[in-house]
């Protein structure tokens, strides 16, 4: 299935766990550290650098780009360290995060309330990945580094569908299958 | 006495970190190969072939496997017959680690003030180091890269004697189980047994240098091996965690031996981006 930015209801309630996709338009960057400050900026009642409604949140820190590419190797991270942060985020209406690794219960509960999807790419295949990306920005925490909120622009960006909104779970559904123990 | 210069261990370690990152080694290229061939599920044999065709890409490109570029883990064999001119030893490695990560356009992961503040060191350094010295004049340098992700499921476990050999299965397979999908299967597994807390965590790392799927020499260790992998392997987890047959690769184990009251377990696992490579001075 071909998905478009930002996501609408409509689009996130036709995936299914295990569903291949591939996504264009605009995908932002955080890991932990971006994640800490985004959450303290909604405790204390400040707005996020860029209006979480709709929005996917891609798990990553990216290896800096060369001279004339937009990016280095652009892989996903282990999505389970973001676990504290995610279900206030899809409060505020985020509605897809990419990452790779299983998600906490209370995670999983959120993306059925607030109808949010988790999608793996494939760690550590960070340098075909970034072939899919035509443009890179850090958008806030530049102090951060690899770390900094970034704006991408993808085009046809690979990734399976983990968790849907309906509680399908594709590690769980592949290791149920594959089992022979 | 044989001098070698610290110059040449910053030029090596420098070249090192770079090729280490770029090019994954042909052991390992050779047995996702051979797991594509034997995998069932098709989800896990299109993750394979994305992971082989990455490995050409960053090989084709000049650009690392994966963005994380890792902990600079560096094994030192210094032969005792060797004497290291031209300044400090440690700093002569860790000059070579910022000049790689920098002019290899490597992702800089390391923070200091690990439990407060967190401050990236924007270098890379300090490099880990692994000190052994051994008979002869030459210096043998292992750079290995190591990423957060498998780094963080590792396990260590002070076993009763009496848990034996199968209590040893037991805590490899549910320590493979329980990382599930996070450690980037499929994984190398290294298994460290005997020594004492901090040895046997080193065995499992140093077993992971190992060419991957090469037994153990000794042929009891080598049938703990077969015998680990092939109920890893039934786990299902497969690649990326998908379900599938391939969760891991190989599995290594070192051993040393222990205090009579002691039998110490150690995994250290490996994602697929197994990346090291070596040098001798």
């Amino acid at each position: 299935m071909k998905l478009t930015t930002p996501l609408t209801e409509e689009m996130v309630a036709q995936l299914r766990a295990g569903d291949k996709v591939t996504i264009t338009g605009t995908i932002y960057v955080a890991r932990d550290a971006a994640h800490k400050r985004m959450v303290a900026a909604l405790d204390a009642g400040e707005p996020l650098p860029f209006d979480p409604r709709g929005q996917i949140i891609y798990y990553m820190g990216p290896a800096p780009a060369k001279p004339g590419e937009p990016i280095g190797s652009a892989g996903p991270t282990t999505s389970g360290r973001m676990d504290p942060y995610a279900p206030r985020l899809m409060e505020v209406g985020l509605k897809g995060m990419i990452g790779k690794g299983n998600r906490s219960k209370a995670v999983r509960e959120a993306m059925q309330k607030y109808k949010a999807v988790y999608l793996a790419a494939i760690g550590g295949a960070g340098a075909l990945i970034a072939k899919s990306i035509k443009k890179a920005e850090v958008v806030a925490y530049e102090d951060l580094g690899a770390e900094a909120l970034r704006r991408l622009e993808v085009e046809e960006f690979p990734a399976i569908v983990v968790n849907d909104i309906y509680g399908g779970d594709a590690y769980e559904q592949g290791v149920k299958q594959y089992s022979r123990e | 006495m044989r001098e070698i210069h610290t110059d040449q261990l910053t030029e090596t370690v420098a070249r090192l970190c770079i090729e280490s990152n770029y090019y994954l080694g042909e052991d390992v290229v050779a047995a996702l190969r051979a797991s594509r061939e034997r995998e069932v599920s098709p989800v896990g044999r299109e993750v394979l072939d994305q992971i082989l065709e990455n490995a050409e890409i960053a090989r084709e490109r000049q650009m690392p496997l994966c963005q994380d570029c890792g902990l600079t883990v560096i094994f030192l064999e210094l032969g005792q017959d060797v004497h290291i001119v031209g300044g400090d030893l440690n700093e002569a490695l860790a000059v070579g680690v910022r000049r790689g990560y920098q002019e290899g356009y490597l992702r800089k992961s390391v923070v200091d003030k690990p439990f407060s503040a967190r401050i990236n060191t924007k270098d890379n350094t300090p490099p880990v180091v692994h000190l052994t010295m051994v008979p002869g004049d030459q210096l043998k340098i292992t750079v290995a890269p190591k990423g957060g992700g498998s780094e963080n499921m590792s396990q260590l476990a002070m076993l009763k004697p009496a848990d034996g050999r199968s209590g040893v299965v037991q805590f490899v397979v549910e320590a493979v189980r329980k990382a599930g999908a996070n450690p980037c299967p499929p994984v190398i597994v290294g298994v460290g047994i005997g020594g004492s807390a901090e040895k046997t965590m080193w065995l499992a790392k140093y077993a992971l240098l190992r060419e991957v799927g090469r037994p153990h020499p000794d042929p009891e260790v080598a049938d703990l091996e077969a015998e680990i992998l092939e109920r890893v392997n039934r786990l299902g987890i497969g690649p990326q965690g998908f379900g599938g047959l391939t969760t891991a690769l190989a599995v290594h184990v070192e051993t040393f031996p222990c205090h009579i009251a002691s039998l110490p377990v150690a995994v250290n696992l490996q994602c697929h981006s197994a990346r090291h490579k070596e040098a001798v001075l």
